[in-house]
């Protein structure tokens, strides 16, 4: 009677990661046909600048996925994944920079603005290579992705967990904005990397670009949640779980919970950079309040206001709270902090699984459990006698 | 020296334990406790709460390191330099005191993630069961009486079903030695029977040590018994022989 699905299954992503994948699908389509072929006078007509704001929230999607990966299915908390994300921002902010070439304000063919105004003679070694696109797309997820890795494998080994470990993913990003705060880091100081000319040869300004952008940015979107959910479907997703809810029952079953635990979490910081890298050129800056360990908390809280390990309850969670995000600092800007505590201490409280949690957990969708038709039996038996 | 000792006496010796102490803050959880399991055999260890009982567990399944002594399994694997994983993949399964299963996968899924082999991090991304597994899995259900729970949520059985199940755990890895903290804790009389015969169908193809405060569950066990007590064996030898020892009245009558 068992009957079970390979666990390795392509198109395997169940009736709400299908629904989920169809509507991106559509966005994907929809969105930029209504802001390139239909003209501004229309209604349905989709202003560039309402594109960007979209292709922004897919990215914060994608992030609260590579969240929800670790923390919904691996019980690990990270309060530093805008690290990931602002270094792989970073990545390709670096290119875009050496991309202006002699259109920066001091016209140097080689050096970015900054490094001329900070008196700078030649290009740190660091900055080398970024010019080529391929190679800023290969740090994009390799600078990440090594992070995690040492990381991980220093707090993982020492089998450093829960709170200990969300407190030193906090000191990470913090770290790190106060490095890249420096003006002698190279990375422009508090001003950050911006001024961005083109990509790959396209104006950066052109909606045609923008709106290639945001069909990148929900590839990437749908491309992370299959690859997650190839992940959690396999074998070793149910380790992962395993891991979460009873970590020393896996280890004495001989897994080696620290290996498990690294992969999943250089994947997570792999997909957050993709996604700081495609947030870059559709908000035209980065600069280091992007580590800000206010903004990883932030992260946290689309994820369990959307429904953790779910998914695409993280998407859907980061786009309904950066849609509340931009409305209300829009509107009453004072309030939105305060509106954002209330938020995630009324989802804790009254939606612990979060809205998709809570929607799917509703009795009209739950498949009876021995318990309820126990209870069934027992008041058909009631009513009849 | 005591090495060469040790690899002597080890031969027909599954598990050897010799003046193993462990101690927590000074005090001697463990004082110089040994014990020598043969190969094929049940042994039953018992003994008043704080005897060391679960300490001694998590020495042999590398979860504690001893201070002083000596643990060596299947001739001469020296069990003090291995990790948890490690020595779970040499053959060495472990009920915790409290029952812990998965309790959000299935009883299936649990059984499936116990399975044998498949360990590392690339081998569980790519794995698919194989027939022979599934009916290993089978198997291991008819064993431990839950073919009927096969799809039910882990988290969702009786407790007495919970344990069960990480005993099925356990032999579904067909290891070469069992360690069983207190299986029948919280059981019905009944469920306490059921396991009894559990165990002894266990034991007769694998080594098995069971730790337990039931009295009449141990009797009923039939096997040599340990009595631990304050961090070292006080007494073994047969229920009878052990129940009439001077030392072991005292400890049990004298609290
Ligand atoms: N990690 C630890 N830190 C400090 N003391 C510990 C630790 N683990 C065990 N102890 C102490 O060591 C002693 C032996 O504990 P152990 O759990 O091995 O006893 P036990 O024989 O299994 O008892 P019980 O029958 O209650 O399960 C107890 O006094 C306990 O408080
Ligand atoms: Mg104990």
């Amino acid at each position: 009677m068992q009957t079970k699905r390979p666990s390795f299954q392509f198109f395997a992503f169940g009736t709400d990661g299908t629904i989920f994948l169809l509507i991106l699908t559509a966005a994907a389509i929809a969105v930029p046909v209504l802001n390139l072929a239909v003209g501004a006078h229309s209604p349905v007509h989709v202003p560039t600048w309402l594109m960007s704001l979209l292709g922004k929230y897919l990215c914060f999607a994608l992030l609260a996925v590579s969240v929800d990966l670790i923390w919904g299915y691996c019980g690990i908390l990270s309060l530093g994944h805008g690290a990931f994300f602002a270094l792989g921002g970073y990545a390709m902010g670096m290119h875009l920079m050496r991309q202006i070439g002699e259109r920066g304000v001091y016209g140097h063919p080689v050096l970015p603005d900054f490094m001329v105004f900070l008196n700078w003679k030649q290009l740190p070694w660091y900055w080398y290579g970024f010019d080529n696109f391929a190679f800023a797309v290969l740090m994009v997820a390799v600078v990440p992705g090594l992070l995690a890795l040492v990381f991980g494998w220093f707090a993982f080994r020492s089998r450093v967990t829960g709170v200990y470990l969300s407190i030193i993913t906090q000191a990470l990003t913090f770290a790190l904005m106060l490095a890249f705060f420096r003006n002698d880091m190279g990375f422009g100081g508090n001003n950050g990397l911006t001024d961005f000319k083109d990509i790959l040869g396209f104006d950066i300004q052109a909606n045609e670009t923008r709106a290639g952008l945001f069909v990148s940015s929900a590839v990437a979107l749908g491309v992370g949640f299959l690859v997650c959910r190839m992940i959690i479907d396999s074998r070793f997703g149910k380790v992962l779980i395993g891991i979460r809810d009873a970590e020393s029952r896996t280890r004495f079953l001989g897994y080696r919970v620290e290996f498990y635990k690294l992969f999943v979490f250089v994947v997570s910081a792999v997909l957050a950079g993709i996604a700081g890298a495609l947030y870059v050129p559709q908000v035209g800056i980065i600069n280091p309040s992007e580590f800000a360990p206010a903004n990883s908390i932030e992260i946290v809280i689309w994820v369990a206001v959307g429904g953790r390990g779910t998914l695409f309850g993280a998407a859907l969670g980061a786009v309904l709270v950066n849609y509340l995000k931009t409305y209300f600092t829009g509107a009453l800007p004072e309030a939105w902090l305060y509106m954002l505590g209330a938020l995630f201490i009324g989802v804790t409280l009254f939606l612990p699984k979060g809205i998709v949690g809570s929607i799917t957990d509703f009795p009209w969708r739950r498949k009876p459990k021995k318990g309820d038709t126990e209870q069934m039996t027992t008041t058909t038996v009631g009513g009849t006698e | 020296m005591s090495t060469i000792d040790a690899r002597t006496e080890v031969l027909d010796t599954l598990l050897y334990l010799d003046g193993v102490t462990v101690s927590f803050d000074g005090f001697r959880a463990l004082n110089g406790l040994s014990l020598y399991a043969a190969a094929g055999e049940l042994r039953a260890v018992i003994g008043p709460n704080g005897a060391g009982k679960t300490t001694m567990m998590d020495v042999i399944t590398g979860k504690t390191k001893p201070d002083a002594g000596e643990v060596f399994f299947n001739g001469g694997i020296d069990l003090r330099q291995l990790d948890e994983a490690r020595i779970a993949t040499l053959g060495i399964g472990r009920k915790f005191q409290k029952p812990t299963v998965f309790e959000n996968h299935t009883v299936w899924d649990n059984l499936e993630l116990a399975l044998a082999g498949h360990r590392s991090v690339f081998q569980s991304l790519r794995f698919r069961l194989s027939g022979e597994q599934k009916d290993r899995i089978e198997a291991t259900l008819g064993t431990i009486g839950l073919e009927a729970l096969r799809g039910r949520q882990a988290g969702s059985l009786s407790h007495g079903q919970k344990q069960w199940l990480e005993i099925g755990m356990l032999l579904i890895q067909d290891p070469a030695l069992l360690l069983i903290d207190e299986p029948v804790a919280g059981m019905t009389d009944s469920e306490t029977e059921q396991t009894a015969v559990l165990i002894k169908q266990i034991a007769q193809s694998h080594t098995v040590i069971v730790v337990e405060h039931d009295m009449s569950f141990v009797r009923s066990l039939e096997c040599r018994v340990t009595v631990l007590h304050e961090g070292r064996t006080i007494a073994e030898g047969s229920m009878q022989t052990v129940q009439e020892d001077p030392r072991v009245i005292e400890v049990y009558l004298g609290r």
